[in-house]
């Protein structure tokens, strides 16, 4: 049995998965503890939202173990893993509200669900949540009424409507205009620290990420290439991170997709 | 909520959907007078049924008073045995005489019964005495040609 | 040229095991959402307002059809049978032809257009914009939430819709028949309630209805919850969900009519 300290909300043992005979994470340990806000960074395709997946039980692992709040993730039954996933709020890319229903619907739906308050609390709840993101006068639109911006925040007060002690976050600014990065990062560093939650951040947007974050985890190749504070990715001298970081076409992430050698395949040899 | 809105539109809904299968059952189809359990049945024995079919009308003066509930074979005789239900609100003599009989010239058979003046009437499970035989149109051109050719002998040279 | 047969027999042998991998899916899902009819029968406005939108929304297109239909019918039928002198027995072929067949049938082809289609749009644009998982993340089934009550809606609607088109087309031929070439009202009427039984023909048309909706329905929710959530997916999805419900009904209709009127001639 993985051994468990209770600081520990997170606990990832060498975790492999592969989607058919495609690898895509490769041994991965990673710890987070409880209150700490990281985020999860590296190039597309590079195992970031599986890694999500994992943690949320969406996916299963092919060898290793993953503990959430002490509890082995791929082992629970569905009644169980949903037991665990009331704790845990997750914040999709482009929000995923639900779009036959309004503003108020949307946050009143976990409410509608997962407990049996009365409508007035639920009101009083809904209108709480949609204040805290700034958009109680929102809530009779549609969704396809909001902005980008907008439907993210009415996802992530739908998303924190239970209290979740996890909150995880797949890419939250892809898509954004610059004020709305900073109203969401803002959000998620606020609603961490009053909610007293774990926070993991999938991210490609590294200034904002940095701002907010105990801790940057950097992704490669289904292995962790780098775990380090925010401070410390601006001034390495990695390859990798300064590629990503500097947004350099070359580097160890390659231009060039493997082929042929170029000159053979244009003379047809 | 709009949840009114849904329950008016689908009980409406509902309604006209029974409704529509009220006018099936009752005025399309017959439910009143057509419950295949109902009634008694008697059995009717006929050289020959023609194309008698399971489920066609009984009738007794055209009215429709029953129904053919199955059709067999005697081992034995080689009778054709016919079980007819009769609506319980019918009753006949015990000397009825059963007929099979056509609807138009080609129409679908149906058994025709006759009643007879015997004060007892039938009851479940009685044998009907006298029967008539469908007619059969091969049978009757065949008779028909050979009685002419029996009325003119030797017409030409 | 060996090598170009073995090319054929595998494609052929692709063919088939694809179709059996899709059966053993098709199976895996439908046990999944019988095991989560139970959660869904809980919840009655959930099916209520799938069934208005699948239901109530196909009423108009399912009653028109019927009468158009019904009046087509009689126009055909009475053109025969007036050749042998029996006009009074359209009533009887029409509402034969309606309960026993196209009732059913068409209507059940009729949903598979309007309503599911829809079905199957919704579901995979639900997955391709991640609000089945955003569901699944707060520990809400999408099966029991989402696909059973859209399942059941159209079990639920179709016997009803068949009902309503039938009555539609013989209400249209009565129209034809008996209004306009002037039939006689009761020689209409009485033939046919005569020749039409309640059981064998009143009630196996409803039963076929019954079962085409469980297959139309669970053909919709099936394609759109797996649709590759992508906008040519969810176009082939749909294509799908209308030329596999109709095949499927149109075969399905021919075993039950086989076994259903068997015995009977």
């Amino acid at each position: 049995m993985t051994s468990f300290h209770e600081s520990e909300m997170i606990a990832l043992k060498d975790v492999c998965f592969s989607y058919a005979d495609r690898p895509i994470l490769n041994g991965i340990d990673l710890t987070i503890k409880r209150g700490e806000i990281i985020a999860i960074m590296g190039g597309s395709g590079g195992g970031k939202t599986t890694l999500l997946g994992l943690i949320a039980g969406r996916l299963k692992p092919q060898s290793g173990s993953v503990l959430v709040n002490g509890f082995e993730v791929p082992k629970l039954r569905q009644t169980e893993l949903y037991g665990l996933r009331r704790k845990i709020g997750m914040l999709f890319q482009f929000g995923a509200l639900f779009t036959d229903l309004n503003v108020f619907d949307n946050v009143a739906f976990p409410y509608r669900e997962q407990t049996n308050l009365p409508e007035e609390m639920i009101r009083t709840l809904v209108l709480l949540k949609l204040e805290a993101v700034g958009l109680r006068g929102a809530k009779d639109l549609m969704p396809a009424e909001l902005s980008g911006g907008m439907a993210r925040r009415v996802a992530l007060a739908r998303a924190v409507a239970l209290d979740p002690s996890v909150m995880l976050y797949d890419e939250p600014f892809t898509g954004l205009d610059p004020i709305s990065v900073g109203i969401i990062g803002r959000l998620i560093k606020r609603l961490n620290r009053a909610l007293g939650m774990t926070s993991v951040i999938v991210t490609h947007d590294l200034n904002e990420t940095l701002r907010l974050v105990d801790r940057v985890v950097v992704l490669s190749q289904g292995k962790i290439h780098r775990d380090m504070a925010p401070e410390e990715i601006r001034s390495t001298d990695d390859p990798f991170i300064r590629q990503f970081a500097d947004g350099l076409p070359d580097g160890p992430v390659p231009f060039h997709y493997p082929g042929r050698d170029y000159w053979s395949e244009l003379m047809g040899q | 909520m709009n949840r009114s809105r849904f329950d008016f539109a689908v009980g409406l809904f509902v309604a006209i959907g029974l409704l529509a299968m009220a006018f099936m059952a009752l005025k399309v189809g017959n439910l009143a007078g057509f419950d295949s359990g109902s009634g008694y049945a008697i059995e009717a024995r006929f050289d020959n049924i023609g194309g008698l079919k399971v489920r066609a009308p009984v009738k007794s003066a055209g009215v429709v008073v029953g129904r053919v509930e199955s059709i067999g074979l005697d081992a034995e005789t080689y009778e054709a045995r016919v079980l007819l239900r009769i609506y319980p609100n019918y009753r006949f003599s015990k000397d009825t005489i059963a007929s099979i009989l056509t609807s138009g010239l080609l129409g679908e058979q149906y058994v025709g019964l006759e009643s007879g003046g015997d004060p007892v009437y039938l009851g479940a499970g009685d044998r009907l005495g006298k029967t008539q035989s469908a007619m059969i149109l091969e049978k009757l051109i065949s008779q028909f040609l050979f009685s002419k050719a029996a009325e003119t002998p030797a017409k030409a040279p | 040229m060996s090598a170009y047969f073995i090319r054929l027999i595998s494609t052929l042998g692709h063919l088939v095991t694809s179709r059996i991998d899709r059966l053993g899916l098709v199976a895996r899902f439908a046990g999944l959402l019988l095991v989560s009819l139970r959660i869904a029968l809980g919840r009655l406005s959930l099916i209520f307002r799938e069934v208005y939108f699948s239901g109530v929304r196909s009423l108009s297109i399912v009653a028109v059809s019927g009468l158009f239909v019904g009046m087509v019918l009689a126009v055909q039928g009475y053109e025969v049978l007036q050749r042998y002198g029996s006009a009074e027995s359209l009533g009887v072929i029409v509402a034969l032809s309606l309960v026993r067949e196209l009732g059913p049938v068409v209507t059940a082809l009729l949903f598979a257009g309007r309503a599911s289609s829809a079905v199957t749009a919704e579901i995979g644009l639900m997955r391709a914009t991640e609000q089945l998982a955003a569901m699944d993340m707060m520990a809400v089934d999408p099966i029991s939430r989402v696909v059973a009550p859209r399942f059941l809606a159209a079990v639920f609607s179709m016997p009803f819709l068949a009902a309503i088109f039938s009555t539609a087309g013989v209400i249209g031929a009565w129209i034809i028949g008996v209004k306009l070439i002037g039939i006689d009202d009761g020689a209409f009427w009485s033939q046919m309630q005569a020749n039409v039984d309640v059981r064998i023909d009143v009630l196996n048309g409803l039963v076929k209805s019954i079962v085409f909706g469980t297959s139309v329905g669970l053909i919709s929710v099936f394609e759109g919850y797996f649709a590759a959530p992508t906008a040519e997916g969810i176009a082939t999805a749909t294509t799908r969900t209308v030329v596999i419900s109709s095949l499927s009904v149109l075969l399905l209709d021919l075993l039950l009519t086989v076994m259903m009127f068997r015995g009977l001639s």
